[in-house]
């Protein structure tokens, strides 16, 4: 087995000064799918975006190394980056419809990487866009590459979306939300298709999230993650099984369960997120954290590794279990 | 309960507009003058620059000679039906020109804008401002002393004082399309600025630029006659409707056709393209619809 297809390592990213994503760092291997789950502002899309080399102008990465197949996308030049996108990484995600040029046929648009990374015959790269449109299961394939997205349903969109992602043959693909504007029937058969993919081409995905029923059917692996680290990591079982941080009990505790009461309230986690440069000393749980102790207000807990499989960062792991 | 039976039905959308009606009689008058510019040799009745001194300031209908004068005779003796004819070949042809040039240049430069942002925006868009302040018809003045007059220089003149207007749509048509989510898709899967540019901004800006195009057209028309009236443009013999509307203007009194026609042919080009501009923008423009 050779080493991770992603490996990041240590990623801070700052904006304005102000830290959104603090010392963060994780590996994905080769066909992995390892999804990044926590609230809105926790900082996983900016991570995201930090491993795409995409972010924003007024985002800076401050330390840390994002290494993809074994070189550092921090250091290398933005014209090199450009060719390593769509090529070793690719991105999908939520609007499937709007992700699409209006005025380009679909085939045009699935081909665009291959032309530009591959630098392929126009009628070679219809012939691959074609083939890639079948597999991923629009049918009339043919039809299809001539048509434009109005004529596309919102999960045949995405379909071809993952089609333009994909067709590069990419290392790595990052899907952030990618089923949160789709229907249930179809947000099925889009993780069923994207498992099928990462089985038949070994590509990593980082799945970015905050679905949990998404996560339990999609991840090998799960990174929770809160005011900008992460604060549990661990296999999908496991951290289904037990938790060792008192937000992703506190988080797994929120999802409303097909078995349970129907007239009971669902828990919730009292407070809300801290703001951006206004983290508290210490863990930045501490706030809302139920076992919160004197040590939590001051000193910042560091990954440990669990007593079975995979890290967590909480002084009183051991009493997360007590806990709802 | 029944309130509205019509709307709740889905009726397919009326594809009758797939013809422009409103806007197909001047279509045919444009179509119409562009044919008789480029065929101006074989249906024009005489050379627009044979002089007859003979037969100076006939009126319209006048037989001298075995020629018929249908729009009459000018000062020289000149068929003012033939020169109407060879002056559409400037008048379309700087129109054509300029717009094409202007156009190119501002949208260019307002995608480029838009697309920087930055100390680039800040260049563009206040030289947009710039040129937009300064009066055109004095920048051409201008011009045409330094370079001298002339087809080619009043087709420069034309373009490098329209371009903003191209650019301020291209602009803020750039600023909105470039944070649709598929460009940013095609930026993500390592598009160069070029492609996104060229393959999936300009697609999307192109209707707004065409609609400011068919409205710049006939303004390009009036200008280049503003100009040539002031003798900056086309110089003499050479036909243009606004040199006839120029030298007509000393005879109004006793041959107004001389200046009468190239005055008609200039309103009923720049009418046409002005209705057919608004057409293009009703048909174009999502919040028109």
């Amino acid at each position: 087995m050779t080493g991770p297809v992603l490996d990041v390592s240590d990623l801070s990213v700052s904006i304005r000064g102000n830290t959104v994503v603090d010392g963060v760092s994780l590996a994905i291997g080769a066909g992995e799918i390892l999804s990044l789950v926590g609230e809105s502002g926790c900082g996983k899309s900016m991570t995201a975006f930090a491993v795409m080399g995409l972010l924003p102008k007024v985002a800076k990465i401050d330390r840390g190394r994002v290494e993809l197949g074994g070189s550092d996308l921090v250091s290398i030049s933005e014209e090199r980056r450009r060719l390593l996108r769509g090529a070793e990484l690719a991105m999908i995600f939520q609007e499937p419809i709007a992700s699409l040029n209006p005025l380009m046929p679909i085939g045009r648009q699935i081909e665009e990487s291959l032309i530009i990374h591959r630098g392929v015959s126009s009628r070679e790269a219809k012939s691959a866009a074609i083939d890639m449109l079948a597999e991923v299961g629009i049918p009339e394939p043919q039809l299809r590459y001539r048509q434009y997205p109005f004529e596309l349903s919102g999960g045949m969109c995405q379909r071809a979306m993952i089609a333009m992602a994909l067709i590069c043959r990419p290392k790595l693909l990052i899907a952030d939300e990618p089923t949160t504007a789709l229907d249930v029937t179809i947000q099925a058969q889009i993780l069923e298709l994207m498992k099928r993919l990462r089985d038949e081409t070994g590509t990593a995905i980082l799945l970015i999230t905050h679905d949990m029923g998404v996560v339990a059917d999609m991840a090998d692996r799960v990174a929770v993650m809160y005011s900008g680290r992460i604060v549990e990591e661990a296999p999908v079982e496991t951290i289904f099984a037990s938790q060792r941080h008192p937000y992703t009990r506190l988080l797994l505790s929120t999802i409303p369960r097909l078995d349970g009461q129907a007239k009971t309230e669902l828990p919730v986690i009292e407070g809300t997120v801290p703001d951006i440069g206004a983290w508290p000393a210490g863990c930045r749980f501490n706030p809302r954290c139920p076992v919160a102790g004197d040590k939590c207000l001051t000193e910042l807990p560091a990954l440990a590794p669990r007593p079975d499989t995979g890290r967590a960062a909480c002084w009183h792991s051991d009493r997360v279990e007590a806990l709802v | 309960m029944n309130a509205q039976p019509q709307s709740a039905t889905p009726t397919k959308p009326a594809r009758s507009s797939n013809i422009p009606w409103a806007a197909l009689p001047f279509l045919i008058i444009v179509i119409a003058m562009v044919l008789l510019a480029i065929a101006a040799p074989l249906v024009a009745p005489v050379d627009p620059n044979t002089q007859n001194l003979l037969a100076r300031l006939k009126a319209p209908g006048t037989v001298s000679r075995g020629v018929t004068y249908i729009l009459g005779s000018d000062e020289l003796g000149r068929d003012v039906l033939s020169r109407l004819i060879y002056g559409a070949r400037i008048s379309l042809f700087v129109a054509f020109s300029s717009v094409l040039l202007s156009g190119t240049l501002g949208s260019i430069l307002g995608m480029i804008a838009a697309f920087y942002r930055g100390w680039v925006e800040i260049v563009i868009m206040r030289l947009v401002d710039i040129v937009l302040s300064v009066p055109a018809i004095l920048f051409a003045i201008i011009t045409v002393a330094v370079m001298g007059p002339g087809l080619v220089n009043v087709v420069i003149v034309l373009a490098l004082t329209r371009w903003p207007r191209y650019a301020r749509v291209a602009y803020g048509q750039t600023l909105s399309v470039a944070n649709m989510p598929y460009v940013r898709l095609s930026h993500f899967m390592g598009a160069s600025w070029l492609r996104l540019l060229g393959r999936h901004v300009l697609p999307n800006i192109a209707g707004s630029l065409a609609v400011v195009a068919t409205l710049e057209f006939g303004l390009m028309v009036l200008f280049e006659a503003g100009l040539s009236f002031l003798g900056l443009g086309v110089q003499p013999p050479t036909a243009s409707w606004g040199a006839m509307l120029s030298t007509g203007r000393n005879y109004v009194a006793t041959a107004w056709w001389i200046a009468t026609f190239p005055g008609l042919a200039l309103f009923l080009l720049v009418l046409s393209i002005n209705l057919i501009g608004d057409h293009v923008r009703d048909r174009l423009d999502p919040k028109a619809r």
